[in-house]
C-alpha cells in the first residue's frame, strides 16, 4: 500500500508524516508522531476524548482522516502550554481538582478552550452543553464546569 | 482511639502531584507506550452467545506475511489455581476460560483467537481468516429462562453452593445461594399494621471507564515477562498472567500506568495473559488495546437482577419484618455479587425480624466484575423503594421513617458483627436540616430520597518512605492512582514528618519496586494504604529521632518529636532543636539513609452510610426527565483532601443517576449486544446533569488513626432509588424496572392515564 505524505502545522510547528489513507488523525498524532495526549476512548466520536482543533475548529481526531490535515494546522493539548506556564484552563482544572483518573481531561480542556475561543462570557447552561460532546466518568462535572466557568471569569479580565 | 488531633495538611486542599503531567497530555496511560519491535494483538471473538466450538482453524492467519504469532484456548493451560483477592479467592480455571474459551463460547464476545502482526491492520485482517466451525446453542439471557426447569446448562459441573441437600445434586445454572435471618419473619409480618411488596428489574450496566482496557507485553527466551498495563491491581496482574500463561510469578514484572477510570472493572485480567502469549511465541513485544464495543462485549459489567422485597411497619413507623429475595446475574461465569447484596440490603436498618436469601444464576453474557459498591445498589434501589411506599402509606416523612429505624453504634448488623461509631443517623439528620429538603418543588417535580451503605475494605498494604539529605521524602505505595490518592498520601507524610507537602513526592511502584500491596478498590487505599504510609513515616520519624539521640549522645526516649522537629532533653550541651532537614543532612554520618517501612493487613474497615436528596422534572408528553437539584450527604470519617472527596461523592452520584434514568445493556433474543458504544449505551452527559451539591459529614472511624472511612463506593448505591423516589413524586406511579428511560416512563404515564392511580 502506498503511503500518503502529509504536510501540516501542529502546535503551531511545520510537520510532515506518512500515513495511510485510511488512517485517522487520531492514530497518526498518537501513533505516528508521539502525541499521546489525545486519548482514544471509543474511536467513533462520542466520547470527545480525542478533541483537536483543526483550523481552530473542534473536532473529533478520531472522525478526521490523517490526509485531511494536510495543509492545515492541527492544536493538540501538548500546544496549549507556553514554556513553562500552563494554559488558564490547565491551572483552574488543577485548582479546581476538576479531574480523578484524568483521561479524559486533554479532551476536555481543548474543547473548553474551543468554547472560551467562541464565546469568552458562556452560561454555565452554554458550558453543559458545550462540553456534552466529553464524557467524564468520574466527576460528575460539577467541578469540570466550575474549572471552565471560573476560567472564564478570570480572562474576561486580562486582554486576549 | 487517639485523642482528636490539630492537623496541619490534613483537609487542606492542595494540587495534586500527578496534576500538571494530566493537564499537559503527559501523562502516559495504558495505550499510550511504544515499546521498541512492537507488534500489535488484535483478538477474534464470538459472534454467538452460548455454543460449542467444534474446530478452529488458524492456518491462514499464520501464513499471511507480518503475522507472528496465533494462538487459541490450546496455548494457555487449564489452571486450577486461586489467587487471593481481599476476602474472596480468584478461581482462575474461569478466568483463564473467560481470557479466551477453550471447548464453549458463552456469551457475544468471548475471546477464541489472538493473532500478533507487524501492524494492526493485517492483525485484523489476519484475525477474519480465521475459520471457527460453531454448534450453536440456545442462549440463557435472564434470570428467569436461567432457572426454568428446562434451562440448557451453561456448565454442565455447576451445582448450587448452599443449595438444600435435596436439590445439591442436579446441574444448574444456580451457582450458589445465601440465606441471612433473623427472629421470626412470618410472626413479624403478621404483626405489622401495613405490609408492602415489590418485585424489583434491573439490567446489566457497565462501569464505563474511559479508558479501554490496554497492555503491552514482552516476554523473553528466558521465560521472563513485564507488562505494562492499565489495572486497578498490578499484584493481580501478576500472579493471573503467571497462572493462566504457565510462568513462575517471580518472572513477572507488572509496571501500572496511569489509569483512566475503573470503578471495579479493572482488578481482573483480559489481555494480558494473551499478549503475554502472544509475545512469548513472538519473542516480540505485544501491545493490545480494546475497542469501545470490546469493552462492553467483553469485560466485566455489573449484574443485571430481580429482587422481591417485602417490608412490615407499624402504624407508628416501626420497621417489625422484612424479606427479601436477591437474584443476580453473573454472566457466563459464577461470582455475581448477590451475597454482598443481600448482606447490604437491611444495613441501614433495625429490623428484629427478616429472611435474606440471595441466588447467584449464569447467564449467557459477560462474566460480572466489580462495580463501585458491587451488588449494594441493585439491594438499596428494591429496599429503599420500598421503604419511601411505607414512608407514603403510614403518611410519615421518609427521613423521619428512615431515621426512627436507623442503626447506630452497638446495633447488630444484619450481616453479624454490631456496629462501631457509624453515622447513619448524623448524615440523615443533615440532610433533614438542609435547605433542599423544604424548598418548593415546581410543576412536574418529584423529590426522592433514598440512603446507602458499603462496607468498604482494608486487605494487604505496603508503604516506604525514604528522608533525602535535603530533607524532602520519597513515598511509593503499589495502589495505582485512580482519583487523587498519591496527594492524599503526600500529604500524610507532611503531616508526620512535617515537612511541606511540595517536598513529598508521592509515587505508584511496581510490583518490583513496592512491597506487597491488594487492589486499587474497595475504598481501601486511602484507609488502609494511607495507614500503611502514616505507619511508614512514624518509622521514618522514630529513626530520625534516634539519630538526633546520636548527635546529642542521650537515649532516643529522652528526644521529643514535636512541630517537626526533635528536641533535646533539658540540660544537653550544645544542642539545639534539629529539623528533618538538619537531622537528614547528618544521615551519612549517624547511620546511613533513612527509609521507613510499614506493611500491614487491615481485617476490617470503617463501614459507611450516605444519604441521597434527589428533585426530578418529568415531561408528561415524552417521559423524558432531567435531575434539576440533587445534594449528597455522606459519612467519611475524616475528609483527608476534601475536594477529592466531594468529588467522590458526586462522581458517585452521577454514575448512579446514569444508571437509574438510562443506562443497560441491551441484546436481541440470540444473545448478541445491541448497544456496544458510547452512542446507545447512554451514561450522563454535562448537561443532562445540575450541579452536585455535597455535604461531608464526619464521624471519625476509630480503625483509624486521623478517622479516615472508605469513600469512592458508599455514593452510588443510594442515587438508583432516590430518582425512582423523585420518579414517583413526580408522576405517582412507582416504577419497578430500571432504566427510568423516556420511553419506560411515558408508557407508565400513558397506563396511569387510563387507570385511575391513587397517590
Amino acid at each position: 500500500m502506498t503511503k500518503l505524505h502529509i504536510e501540516t502545522t501542529i502546535n503551531g510547528e511545520p510537520v510532515e508524516f506518512l500515513c495511510d489513507a485510511h488512517e485517522t488523525l487520531l492514530s497518526a498524532l498518537r501513533n505516528g508522531l508521539g502525541l499521546t495526549g489525545t486519548k482514544e476512548g471509543c474511536a467513533t466520536g462520542d466520547c470527545g476524548a480525542c478533541s483537536v482543533l483543526l483550523d481552530n475548529r473542534l473536532v473529533p481526531a478520531c472522525l478526521v482522516l490523517a490526509p485531511e490535515a494536510h495543509g492545515r494546522a492541527v492544536t493538540t493539548i501538548e500546544g496549549l502550554s507556553r514554556g513553562d506556564a500552563l494554559h488558564p484552563l490547565q491551572r483552574k482544572f488543577l485548582e479546581h481538582a476538576a479531574l480523578q483518573c484524568g483521561v479524559c481531561t486533554p479532551g476536555f480542556i481543548v474543547a473548553a478552550k474551543a468554547l472560551l475561543d467562541a464565546n469568552p462570557n458562556p452560561s454555565e447552561e452554554e458550558t453543559r452543553y458545550w462540553l456534552a460532546g466529553n464524557l467524564c466518568r468520574c466527576t460528575g462535572y460539577d467541578k469540570i464546569i466550575r474549572a471552565v466557568l471560573d476560567t472564564a471569569a478570570e480572562m474576561k479580565g486580562t486582554p486576549a | 482511639m487517639s485523642a482528636p488531633r490539630d492537623f496541619t495538611y490534613v483537609g487542606t486542599r492542595p494540587i495534586r502531584h500527578d496534576g500538571v503531567d494530566k493537564v499537559t497530555g503527559r501523562a502516559s496511560y495504558g495505550a499510550d507506550v511504544t515499546w521498541p519491535g512492537m507488534l500489535h494483538g488484535f483478538v477474534l471473538r464470538s459472534p454467538h452467545a452460548h455454543a460449542r466450538i467444534v474446530s478452529i482453524d488458524t492456518s491462514a492467519a499464520e501464513a499471511m506475511p507480518g503475522v507472528q504469532a496465533v494462538i487459541t484456548g490450546k496455548d494457555l493451560p487449564e489452571t486450577t489455581a486461586t489467587i487471593a483477592l481481599g476476602e474472596a479467592a480468584i478461581d482462575l480455571r474461569d478466568i483463564g476460560d473467560n481470557v479466551i474459551a477453550r471447548t464453549k463460547v458463552l456469551y457475544d464476545g468471548h475471546a477464541v483467537a489472538a493473532v500478533a502482526a507487524t501492524t494492526l491492520d493485517i492483525a485484523r485482517r489476519a484475525a477474519e481468516t480465521i475459520a471457527v466451525v460453531y454448534d450453536v446453542l440456545e442462549p440463557v439471557m435472564s434470570v428467569d429462562r436461567a432457572i426454568a426447569a428446562d434451562a440448557p446448562i451453561l456448565h454442565p459441573a455447576m451445582r448450587t453452593k448452599g443449595a438444600p441437600a435435596a436439590s445439591a445434586a442436579e446441574a444448574t445454572n444456580v451457582a450458589s445461594r445465601l440465606e441471612l435471618k433473623r427472629g421470626d419473619v412470618e410472626a413479624g409480618f403478621a404483626d405489622a399494621d401495613v405490609v408492602v411488596e415489590r418485585e424489583f428489574r434491573t439490567p446489566m450496566v457497565h462501569q464505563g471507564y474511559i479508558e479501554p482496557h490496554a497492555c503491552i507485553a514482552r516476554c523473553g527466551e528466558d521465560g521472563r515477562a513485564v507488562v505494562w498495563c492499565t489495572t486497578q491491581g498490578p499484584f493481580v496482574v501478576r500472579d493471573a498472567c503467571a497462572a493462566i500463561a504457565g510462568l513462575d510469578p517471580a518472572h513477572v514484572k507488572v509496571i501500572p500506568s496511569e489509569i483512566g477510570g475503573g470503578f471495579g472493572g479493572k482488578i481482573v485480567v483480559y489481555l494480558e495473559p494473551l499478549a503475554v502469549a502472544l509475545s512469548r511465541k513472538a519473542q516480540r513485544p505485544v501491545k493490545m488495546v480494546m475497542g469501545r464495543d470490546e469493552v462492553f462485549r467483553a469485560t466485566g459489567p455489573t449484574s443485571g437482577s430481580k429482587v422481591r422485597v417485602k417490608f412490615g411497619a407499624k402504624r407508628d413507623g416501626t420497621l417489625v419484618a422484612a424479606s427479601a429475595s436477591l437474584w443476580y446475574e453473573a454472566g457466563a461465569y459464577s461470582g455475581s455479587p448477590a451475597g454482598a447484596g443481600a448482606m447490604c440490603a437491611l444495613a441501614a436498618y433495625k429490623v428484629p425480624n427478616f429472611f435474606i436469601e440471595a441466588y447467584d444464576v449464569v447467564v449467557n453474557k459477560p462474566k460480572v466484575a466489580a462495580y463501585r459498591a458491587p451488588g449494594s445498589p441493585i439491594a438499596a434501589f428494591a429496599v429503599e423503594s420500598v421503604v419511601d411506599e411505607i414512608a407514603r402509606e403510614l403518611r410519615i416523612d421518609p427521613i423521619e421513617l428512615r431515621l426512627k429505624n436507623a442503626n447506630a453504634e452497638g446495633d447488630r448488623a444484619p450481616y453479624g458483627p454490631k456496629y462501631g461509631p457509624i453515622g447513619l443517623t448524623q448524615v440523615l439528620e443533615a440532610a433533614r436540616s438542609h435547605p433542599h429538603w423544604r424548598a418548593p418543588l415546581g410543576a412536574n417535580q418529584g423529590r426522592g430520597v433514598a440512603v446507602g451503605f458499603w462496607f468498604n475494605a482494608g486487605m494487604n498494604s505496603s508503604a516506604t518512605v525514604t528522608v533525602n539529605a535535603d530533607g524532602s521524602a520519597a513515598v511509593v505505595t503499589g495502589n495505582p492512582d485512580i482519583g487523587g490518592t498519591r496527594a492524599a498520601q503526600a500529604m500524610m507524610v507532611a503531616e508526620e514528618l512535617g515537612i511541606p507537602i511540595e517536598r513529598v513526592r508521592s509515587s505508584v511502584g511496581d510490583t518490583d519496586s513496592s512491597g506487597y500491596t491488594d487492589v486499587t478498590g474497595g475504598s481501601r487505599v486511602c484507609y488502609a494504604t494511607g495507614m500503611a504510609v502514616i505507619r511508614a513515616a512514624e518509622d521514618a520519624r522514630e529513626q530520625l529521632r534516634a539519630r538526633a539521640a546520636t548527635i546529642w549522645n542521650v537515649s532516643r526516649d529522652a528526644v521529643v518529636w514535636n512541630g517537626g522537629r526533635a528536641i533535646p532533653p533539658e540540660g544537653t550541651e550544645n544542642a539545639k532543636p534539629l529539623t528533618v532537614a538538619e537531622l537528614a543532612a547528618k544521615m551519612t554520618h549517624t547511620g546511613g539513609p533513612v527509609v521507613g517501612r510499614a506493611s500491614l493487613y487491615a481485617p476490617m474497615a470503617g463501614p459507611a452510610f450516605g444519604a441521597h436528596i434527589c428533585d426530578l422534572e418529568v415531561d408528561p408528553d415524552t417521559g423524558c426527565s432531567r435531575v434539576v437539584r440533587y445534594t449528597v450527604f455522606q459519612d467519611v470519617g475524616r475528609a483527608v483532601h476534601p475536594s477529592y472527596v466531594e468529588g467522590q461523592m458526586q462522581g458517585g452520584a452521577a454514575q448512579g443517576i446514569g444508571w437509574a434514568l438510562n443506562e443497560g445493556y441491551v441484546y436481541s433474543a440470540d444473545g448478541v449486544l445491541q448497544n456496544a458504544g458510547f452512542l446507545d449505551y447512554r451514561m450522563p452527559v454535562a448537561s443532562d446533569l445540575p450541579m452536585i451539591e455535597t455535604v461531608i459529614v464526619e464521624v471519625a472511624n476509630p480503625l483509624h488513626p486521623y478517622g479516615v472511612r472508605g469513600v469512592g463506593e458508599v455514593p452510588i448505591v443510594p442515587p438508583l432509588a432516590a430518582v425512582a423516589n423523585a420518579m414517583r413524586g413526580a408522576t405517582g406511579i412507582r416504577f419497578t424496572e430500571l432504566p427510568l428511560s423516556p420511553p419506560r416512563v411515558l408508557e407508565g404515564i400513558e397506563a396511569a392515564a387510563a387507570v385511575p392511580v391513587q397517590v
